[in-house]
């Protein structure tokens, strides 16, 4: 786990001034000879590498490893609250060449052993319970599956991308405890479109992508628990202070996430330093948690407060969204902050309130807004332009139809969007029914991945990519039966059924308004993490609910009562039979009275025969 | 130079690490009882000093974030919901469909395929004293595994012995909490075992209290009374097995708890609660001086 003294800015201090005190007596040697020997110690000390190998000279400064938390907080439409917290790690350290890393510093040992052991370029790893409700509530800044999900791609120096995939999983099962051991080839696909690399790097080679889901997988404390002692600070102090598992689990929705990649160090880009996000999203319903008012604090849906923020970062902020108070009717802000900063996130602009937590004066009064008069907003929410349903048809347990509804809500405009759908191979599709209408009409995709399923070996993976046009919904059908598994191959619940991994709809929507796309390090995290290549358009992803659906069930008592029928029918049957045939009778006399019984006796003692 | 009269107590019991294996094998929400049951030894454990990676902990099922419980992330050991024993820093390493009966036995015998992670492998030698505890739906001779499969005592004795013979424990205490739990230990026959069930064959374990609000029992009476026992042991406590075998009498419990010392070397009277709950660490003390390497030396010249 972590490694707390390298944490602990006091030592890290300590350690820095004894180094700089003997560089400083290594200056002045009193023969050339021993004054050089000491010297070359002196280098190896504070670069911290094996002279076996052949690096660059270590960088004079070793404290390089920067650390951002924010939080962003946005009272929704529905009167609901969204929660968005982001942690940022830049580790300076490059993989690609082959370097090996023994330092951390702020960047979790745990996963930087994993990245370098099994050739990480990217990971991003989900854990969500619930399922975010697109059309109440707007687009997430990270969208996530319910379940976990784990998508990962590979160095291009790994050479048995299947045999590191499964051992990653494992690994990361340990360290997450999540049982992310059952991710095997029957549930990871390779996409071919979908999942493009979010980091830097000119990656084409679908070969090293991995894909899976594992939708029935629970998140609870255990999970939250280590994902807690990732961060430099724990949650000891800063933002992560407010991660309380009572408060953060009574909530519609939740789902914290880990996503590494390599960034640009600077916009020359010469050289890639890897990042490590943090994320923890959640929807706070303040009505069924007992708010009979429309006041919300901080307090009230975390049940902390803060007290500082973490000394390791190099900045931390809390961004209210007062777009839909403008003029101060809706709520009020208390305290009140004056920074205000504008920021196009989902191809809105919106208005953010910042407070700086490493600034002083934020302290002293606990932060909570309140309502002045509760009304629905002015205006409506921006429409999501992009939202997606799926759902089984048919009835019995034989087949059925898996439905998928994409709809466009811009008014003129189409865009294309992928479609991925990973469907189990104990549900065998019929691709020739596969149907894809919009507004009535056939809508034939452009590009079409088909892998078929083998039994018990690998799921069926459909990638389209589909013309969307404007205003409509667009429908993909596709045919099923049900395979009837081995009964050892059922788990100890089968009735409660089996689950389908979400689809998953990638897009780049068309805007009105202009996004950044420029890197610079003042720009907040949550507006950050896609990759923007256009000014016009933004990125979007939504998942569709995960299906469950029923499979022919075996009636598991069967054995038992089968045993325990031929048994009895064996028993009677047999036995009567056998009764009959052997059994023999025999006269018995009654049996005689005391006198007589009595004279028996004495006759058998004078040896004269009974009576 | 030692102080051989102070130093001589301290390895009086031979063992230098600790390890516990507390494992619920029931799924459903009407089980909550069982992971209120494993969850409290848990608790107690890692109070008492055993940290999480001494710790192989195996749920069936998820009680806490369960859709079914009126307080999510929460699990309740008595209706006054002054405990929660689930707590904030909780750790599980086999949870779900993991907990079966090849995943345990493997655990147990350390038979796992390599590429398992060091939270889910029990790295004892033989020198670890080990808590085994197990709670679910048993009968005589067996205990159920998630509705579906059952280990049955032959397999537990045989599982045990192939751990004495590879040396992976020093000294063993089982705990079971079903019905008729005594005959889970009837067929143990490796050295160094110590066992305690809540019930004896033919007899069934009883649960303690349902509350209203959840809609469950929450805890059974055993183990709820193992708990309040276990509450005022502290890390420096010198309560001994003796006080153990005490809890939960016929009184309270209903049933009648056993327990089997025979294979046990050491009398019980003289074995600590702490020994097997807790994480005593050992210090041996030395007046040797060690020289240290040479370009230190050379610092130390200047």
């Amino acid at each position: 786990m972590a490694s707390y003294w390298n944490r602990n800015p006091i030592r890290v201090f300590v350690f820095l001034i004894l180094t700089v005190f003997v560089v400083v007596r290594s200056n002045i040697p009193s023969t050339p000879g021993e004054g050089a020997e000491e010297r070359r110690w002196e280098a190896s000390q504070v670069g911290d590498v094996d002279p076996g190998m052949s690096v660059a000279p270590p960088h004079p400064h070793t404290n390089t490893d920067s650390f951002q938390e924010e939080l962003v907080v946005r009272p929704l439409h529905s009167g609901d609250i969204y929660a968005s917290f982001q942690f940022r790690t830049v580790w300076e350290a490059d993989f690609s060449r082959g370097n090996k890393v023994s330092h951390y510093q702020l960047f979790p040992k745990s996963l930087g052993q994993v990245i370098s052991k099994f050739s990480v370029r990217e990971l991003h790893i989900s854990f969500t319970q619930g399922y975010w409700r697109t059309m109440q509530w707007g687009q997430p800044f990270l969208p996530s599956p319910p379940g976990a999900e784990l998508w990962v791609w590979f160095q291009d120096s790994v050479t048995d991308v299947d045999g590191t995939w499964k051992e990653l999983t494992n690994v990361l099962s340990g360290i997450f405890c999540a049982s992310l051991n059952f991710i095997d080839s029957t549930n990871t696909v390779q996409p071919s479109a979908a999942f493009k690399p979010l980091g830097v790097g000119n990656v084409t080679d679908h070969r090293f992508l991995r894909y899976a889901t594992l939708p029935r997988e629970i998140v609870c404390t255990e999970n939250l628990t280590p994902w807690k002692k990732l961060l430099p600070c724990g949650s000891k102090a800063g933002l992560a202070v407010l991660l309380k598992s009572e408060k953060l689990f009574h909530s519609s929705f939740h789902s914290q996430a880990v996503h590494i990649r390599p960034i640009c160090q600077d916009q020359r880009c010469k050289s890639t330093s890897l990042e490590l996000r943090q994320t923890l999203n959640a929807v706070f319903d303040l009505h069924t948690s007992g708010q009979a008012k429309r006041e919300w604090s901080l307090f009230k849906m975390f049940s902390r407060t803060l007290t500082e923020a973490c000394p390791l970062a190099s900045s931390s902020k809390i961004y209210i969204d007062i777009t839909d108070n403008s003029q101060g009717e809706q709520f009020e802000l208390s305290p009140a902050s004056s920074l205000l900063s504008q920021a196009v996130v989902l191809g809105d602009r919106r208005t953010f309130s910042v407070y700086d937590l490493t600034d002083q004066a934020t302290f002293g009064s606990t932060l909570s807004p309140f309502d002045k008069k509760w009304q629905y907003p002015i205006g409506d929410m921006l429409r999501p332009l992009l939202h997606a349903e799926r759902y089984v048809a048919g009835y019995g347990l034989q087949t059925g139809e898996i439905h998928t509804v994409m709809y466009n809500h811009h008014p003129y405009r189409s865009f294309p969007v992928l479609l991925l759908d990973s469907v189990p191979w104990y549900l065998r599709l019929y691709i020739h029914t596969l149907t894809v209408t919009s507004k009535g009409k056939e809508n034939k995709p452009s590009y079409i991945h088909y892998q078929p399923s083998k039994d018990r070996l690998r799921p069926h993976l459909l990638e389209m990519l589909v013309q969307l046009p404007p205003n409509s919904a667009t429908e993909v059908t596709v045919e099923f039966e049900r395979a009837l598994l081995k009964w050892t191959e059922y788990t100890p619940d089968p009735n409660h059924g089996f689950y389908v991994g979400s689809s998953v709809i990638s897009s780049l929507v068309p805007s009105t308004v202009a996004t950044n796309t420029s890197i610079t390090q003042e720009q907040p995290l949550f507006s950050s993490f896609f990759p923007c290549k256009e000014e016009l358009s933004y990125f979007v992803r939504v998942y569709t609910e995960p299906l469950l659906v029923n499979l022919p069930t075996p009636d598991f008592s069967m054995p038992y009562n089968v045993i325990c029928l031929t048994c009895t029918v064996v028993a009677v049957g047999y036995g009567s039979l056998y009764n009959l045939l052997t059994r023999s009778f025999q006269i018995e006399e009654p049996s005689p009275g005391l006198a007589k019984r009595i004279a028996n006796v004495i006759r058998r003692m004078r040896g004269v025969p009974p009576l | 130079h030692r102080n051989l009269n102070g130093a001589g107590q301290f390895f009086s019991s031979g063992h230098t690490n600790n390890w516990a294996v507390l494992v619920c094998t029931s799924r459903f929400w009407f089980n909550y009882r069982h992971v209120a049951n494993t969850l409290s030894v848990y608790r107690s454990v890692k109070r008492l000093g055993i940290p999480d990676s001494h710790i192989v902990l195996m749920l069936a099922d998820d009680m806490a974030c369960n859709h079914r419980n009126p307080k999510p992330a929460t699990v309740f050991s008595h209706k006054n919901m002054e405990l929660n024993v689930y707590g904030d820093d909780v750790e599980v390493d086999y949870r779900g469909y993991e907990v079966t009966v090849e995943n345990f036995l493997r655990v147990l015998t350390g038979r796992l395929p390599p590429s398992t992670p060091r939270s889910k492998r029990l790295l004892s030698d033989d020198r670890s004293n080990i808590l085994i505890y197990l709670t679910g739906h048993g009968g005589n001779g067996f205990l159920k595994f998630q509705d579906s499969e059952e280990i049955s005592n032959v397999e537990l004795a045989d599982a045990f012995e192939q751990m004495w013979q590879k040396r992976r424990y020093n000294e063993l205490l089982f705990i079971i909490d079903t019905c008729q739990g005594a005959s889970m230990y009837e067929r143990f026959y490796s050295p160094n075992l110590m066992a305690l069930a809540s019930s004896q064959v033919g007899e069934d374990s009883l649960s303690h209290q349902p509350d209203l609000a959840i809609g469950v029992h929450l805890m059974d009476r055993y183990t709820f009374y193992l708990l309040e026992f276990l509450e005022d042991i502290h890390p420096a406590s010198k309560t001994n097995m003796n006080d153990l075998f005490k809890v939960c009498p016929k009184s309270q419990c209903v049933s009648t708890p056993g327990h089997r010392t025979d294979l046990f070397l050491r009398d019980p009277g003289s074995v600590l609660i702490t020994d097997f709950f807790g994480s005593v660490r050992k210090i041996e003390i030395t007046m040797e001086t060690i020289n240290l390497t040479d370009p230190i030396k050379q610092m130390e010249e200047k």
